[in-house]
C-alpha cells in the first residue's frame, strides 16, 4: 500500500503530477491516494522530502535463486507450422543468453515436426528439446503445459519465453501459475539490467497509453509473452553447431481433461494479422460490404492482410479475428492503412505501434491522423481506386 | 449447475486520455465500467442457467465501489454477489489475484462452472483465468466464441484460435474465459434492477477467505513494475498536399519501401 507521511508531506503536488494514473491528489496541503494507485512507485521517485512509500508484506525470497541458469524460448508448432515468432523469439533470446553469458535452449512440442528441430538451431538454438508424440498433434492446454511445467522444473533456465499469440497467451498463464513464477504479458521489449543480471520486461498497458517496465527478483524463472514482430529473427546459418535431446514425455503428463474433437484450419482470408507486414485495415466509412470489398482490392493489390475496426465486424463484413484494437488484436505492422476509420481510442490502442500509419477519411477532424504519419483527406471512393492504379503502377515498374 | 463469474470493474478506456502536457493519463471523469469481456462471460452464465436451471454468482476483486459491478451483474440476471475487498489485495499482480480469487471460492463453496472474461482491459494480460483454474486445479479452455451444446455434464464449444478455431470438450468442473463474438449481453430488466437495488452482497476480507498474507497483494506478487513511462512519440508527422492525385503519388512514393 502506498503510505503518505503526513508529517513530512508539504503538499506541492509533485507526485500528484507524475502519477501516470491521476490516482494521487492534494487536499488540504497533503497528497492523498485514491483507488487508481496500482503500486508502481513513480510519485516515489518523484518525491524531493520523501514522504511517500510503498509498504507491503516482505516478499519472500525463493532460495534457489541461482541455481536457474539459461534462456528458453517456447517454440510454437501446430498444424505442421512452426509459428513466425518462434523465431523472432530465438533472435531475441540468443541477445539475452549472450548478455547473460548462459546458453539459449528452443522447446519443441508437437507431432511431425521433421526437420523443425535442425531449423532451430539454425536460428540460433544451442539445444533444442524436442518433445514429438502422435498425443501432442492437437494444441492442449494441458498437455502442452505439463510437458512445459515439468522440463523447466528438471533444467531450471532462468529466463522462459513464448509468443503472446492465441497459444502462449493460452497456456503459458497455467504454467507459470504452477511455477509460482512471475510472466509479464504481451511484450514489446526485453533487456538484461547489467547490475543484477534480472530481465526488464517492457509492454504497454492501458490500450497502449502506458509503457510499464516489469521485473521479477524474488523468483525464477522470470517469464514472458512477446509480441509477434517486435523482435528480429537471425539470419539463418545452417553451420550453426547444436544438440538435439529428445525427450520423452511420462505418459501421465499427456493426459487431457479437454478433448479436441476438431480443428478448423481456416485457408484464405484468415492469415493471421499480428504476422503480416502490411496490413489494410477498413471501418464504417466504406459504408457497407460491397463498399467494404474495395479494402480487400487494395490489400491484395500490394500483398497485404485485412484488418478492421470493430464497427465493421459488428455489421458483417468480415469476421472478429481480422478486428484490430482494445477488444480485437493487437498488431504492429511495418505498414497501416487506416481507411475510413475514425481513430476511436479503442481502435487506436491496437495498432498505434505500426512502424507507419496511413489514414484516409473525409473528416479532416477525424482522430485517426493523429496518430497517422501520412494522412489524405477526401472520399474512400474516389481514393482508393487511384490508389491501387497507382500502386499497380509502381510494382510494375 | 452452479455457475461463479468472476467480473472486474475497470476504467472505461474510452475516456482515458494522455494529457499531452505531461504525458500522464488523465482520469478525471473517467466512469468505471464493467470490464466488457465478462458482460458476455455472465450472460453466457445466465443463459446456461436458463438452459440448465441452477445459480449464478457473480465474483469481483477491488475496492468497495466494486460492488456497483456485481450490482450491475444482479440486474443482468445473476443470482448473489461476493466481492472480496481488503486493503491488503492492493498491488496484486495476476498470480495474487488468481490465488485470492481461488481462496474467495473455496469459501463460497462448490461450483460446477467458472467464467471469466477473456482478459481485462486495464492490465490486458489474459492470465487471471487460466491461473485461477490451475490454483483450483479444474481445466480450462480459452477464448470461447462459441458453445455449441451444454448438457449436464459437460461442454462443447468453439476455442478461438490464430489460425482458425478447435472444437473442444469438458466436462465439469471447468473454466472457461470468453471473447466477445460469444453472445450478446442483454440489457438489465426492470425485474433485475428492482433486485439489484435491494440486494445486500457478501463482503470477504483477506481473514475471511483465509488467505496467507505472503500469497497476496504486492507481497504475493511474483511481477513487481519498476518503471512507468509514456510511449515514445511518433516520428514526425508527413503533410501530404496538393489534389488527391498529387498526394497519391507522394503516398505512394513514401511507401515505395514497403510495395
Ligand atoms: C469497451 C469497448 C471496446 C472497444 N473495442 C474496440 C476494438 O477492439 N476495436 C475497434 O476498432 N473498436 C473498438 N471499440 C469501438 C470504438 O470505440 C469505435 O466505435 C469503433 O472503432 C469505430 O469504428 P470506425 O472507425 O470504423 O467507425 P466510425 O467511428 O463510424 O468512423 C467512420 C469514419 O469514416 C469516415 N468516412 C465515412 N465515409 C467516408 C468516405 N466515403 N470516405 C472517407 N472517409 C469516410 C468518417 O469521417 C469517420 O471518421 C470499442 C468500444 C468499447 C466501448
Ligand atoms: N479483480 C478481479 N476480480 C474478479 N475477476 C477478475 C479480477 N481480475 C481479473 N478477473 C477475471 O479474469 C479475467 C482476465 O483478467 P486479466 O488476466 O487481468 O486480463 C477478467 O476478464 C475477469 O473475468
Amino acid at each position: 500500500m502506498l503510505i503518505v507521511d503526513g508529517k513530512l508531506c508539504i503538499g506541492c503536488g509533485v507526485c500528484e503530477d507524475s502519477c501516470p494514473f491521476g490516482a494521487i491528489e492534494v487536499v488540504d496541503g497533503c497528497a492523498v491516494v485514491g483507488d487508481a494507485c496500482t503500486l508502481c512507485g513513480s510519485c516515489v521517485e518523484s518525491c524531493e522530502v520523501e514522504a511517500l512509500k510503498i509498504e507491503g508484506g516482505e516478499k519472500s525470497v525463493q532460495a534457489d535463486l541461482e541455481s536457474w541458469v539459461g534462456v528458453w524460448v517456447y517454440c510454437e508448432f501446430r498444424a505442421g507450422v512452426l509459428a513466425p515468432v518462434s523465431l523472432e523469439l530465438l533472435g531475441a533470446g540468443r541477445r539475452l543468453a549472450d548478455a547473460r553469458g548462459v546458453p539459449l535452449s528452443a522447446v519443441l512440442i508437437g507431432s511431425d515436426t521433421g526437420d523443425t528441430a535442425q531449423r532451430l538451431i539454425g536460428y540460433g538454438a544451442d539445444t533444442v528439446y524436442r518433445i514429438d508424440d502422435p498425443s501432442l498433434s492437437y494444441f492442449s492446454d494441458e498437455s502442452y503445459g505439463a510437458v512445459l511445467t515439468d522440463l523447466i522444473k528438471r533444467h531450471k533456465p532462468e529466463i522462459v519465453l513464448a509468443g503472446a499469440t492465441a497459444i502462449g497467451r493460452s497456456f503459458i498463464p497455467g504454467v507459470a501459475n504452477t511455477l509460482g513464477a512471475g510472466l509479464t504479458a504481451d511484450c514489446t521489449q526485453l533487456d538484461i539490467r547489467a547490475a543484477d543480471g534480472a530481465l526488464l520486461q517492457t509492454r504497454p498497458a492501458f490500450g497502449g497509453n502506458i509503457m510499464a517496465t516489469i521485473v521479477c527478483l524474488s523468483s525464477r524463472p522470470q517469464m514472458a509473452t512477446v509480441r509477434p514482430k517486435v523482435m528480429k529473427e537471425l539470419d539463418f546459418d545452417s553451420a550453426r553447431q547444436g544438440v538435439i535431446i529428445d525427450v520423452t514425455p511420462d505418459p501421465a503428463l499427456l493426459q487431457s481433461r479437454v478433448r479436441v474433437l476438431e480443428s478448423v484450419v481456416f485457408e484464405q482470408d484468415n492469415v493471421n494479422i499480428q504476422e503480416s507486414d502490411i496490413l489494410v485495415a477498413g471501418g464504417r466509412g466504406m459504408d457497407n460490404a460491397k463498399g467494404f470489398e474495395l479494402i480487400r482490392e487494395l490489400a491484395s493489390s500490394m500483398d497485404a492482410a485485412v484488418a478492421a475496426s470493430r464497427a465493421v465486424v459488428d455489421a458483417g463484413w468480415i469476421g472478429y479475428p481480422h478486428q484490430v484494437g482494445q477488444t480485437g488484436k493487437t498488431v504492429a505492422p511495418k505498414l497501416y492503412i487506416a481507411c475510413g476509420i475514425s481513430g476511436a481510442i479503442q481502435h487506436v490502442a491496437g495498432m498505434q505501434s505500426s512502424e507507419t500509419i496511413v489514414a484516409i477519411n473525409r473528416d479532416e477532424n477525424a482522430p485517426i491522423f493523429a496518430v497517422a504519419d501520412f494522412g489524405i483527406v477526401g472520399d474512400m471512393y474516389e481514393i482508393i481506386p487511384k490508389l491501387i492504379n497507382k500502386i499497380e503502377g509502381q510494382r510494375r515498374s | 449447475m452452479k455457475i461463479i463469474v468472476c467480473v472486474k470493474q475497470v476504467p472505461d478506456t474510452k475516456d482515458v486520455r494522455l494529457d499531452p502536457e505531461t504525458n500522464t493519463l488523465a482520469r478525471e471523469g473517467v466512469q468505471s465500467i464493467m470490464n466488457p469481456y465478462d458482460q458476455h462471460a455472465l450472460e453466457e452464465a445466465v443463459r446456461l442457467k436458463e438452459q440448465l436451471g441452477g445459480e449464478v454468482t457473480v465474483l469481483s476483486m477491488g475496492p468497495p465501489q466494486a460492488v456497483e459491478v456485481l450490482r450491475q451483474a444482479i440486474s443482468c440476471g445473476a443470482d448473489h454477489g461476493v466481492l472480496v475487498s481488503d486493503r491488503s489485495f492492493a498491488g496484486a499482480d495476476t498470480w495474487a489475484t488468481s490465488y485470492t480469487l481461488a481462496k474467495a471460492i473455496h469459501k463460497i463453496g462448490g461450483f460446477d462452472l467458472i467464467l471469466c472474461g477473456k482478459q481485462a482491459i486495464d492490465g490486458d494480460t489474459a492470465q487471471v483465468g487460466p491461473g485461477l483454474a490451475m490454483q483450483l486445479e479444474i481445466p480450462f479452455v480459452t477464448c470461447v466464441q462459441k458453445v455449441r451444446e451444454a448438457n449436464d455434464h459437460e461442454l462443447v464449444m468453439e476455442r478461438m484460435m490464430d489460425d482458425g478455431y478447435d472444437v473442444v470438450a469438458v466436462s465439469y468442473p471447468a473454466l472457461l474465459t470468453v471473447v466477445k463474438d460469444l453472445n450478446v449481453p442483454r440489457i438489465p430488466s426492470l425485474k433485475g434492477k428492482m433486485k439489484a437495488k435491494k440486494i445486500e452482497f457478501t463482503v470477504l476480507s483477506a481473514a475471511d477467505i483465509g488467505a496467507d498474507s505472503a500469497c497476496i497483494g504486492l507481497a504475493g506478487s511474483p511481477t513487481q513494475v519498476v518503471n512507468v513511462f509514456p510511449p515514445p512519440p511518433r516520428a514526425g508527422r508527413a503533410i501530404l498536399n496538393g489534389t488527391i492525385d498529387e498526394q497519391i503519388e507522394q503516398l505512394v512514393e513514401k511507401l515505395a519501401v514497403y510495395l
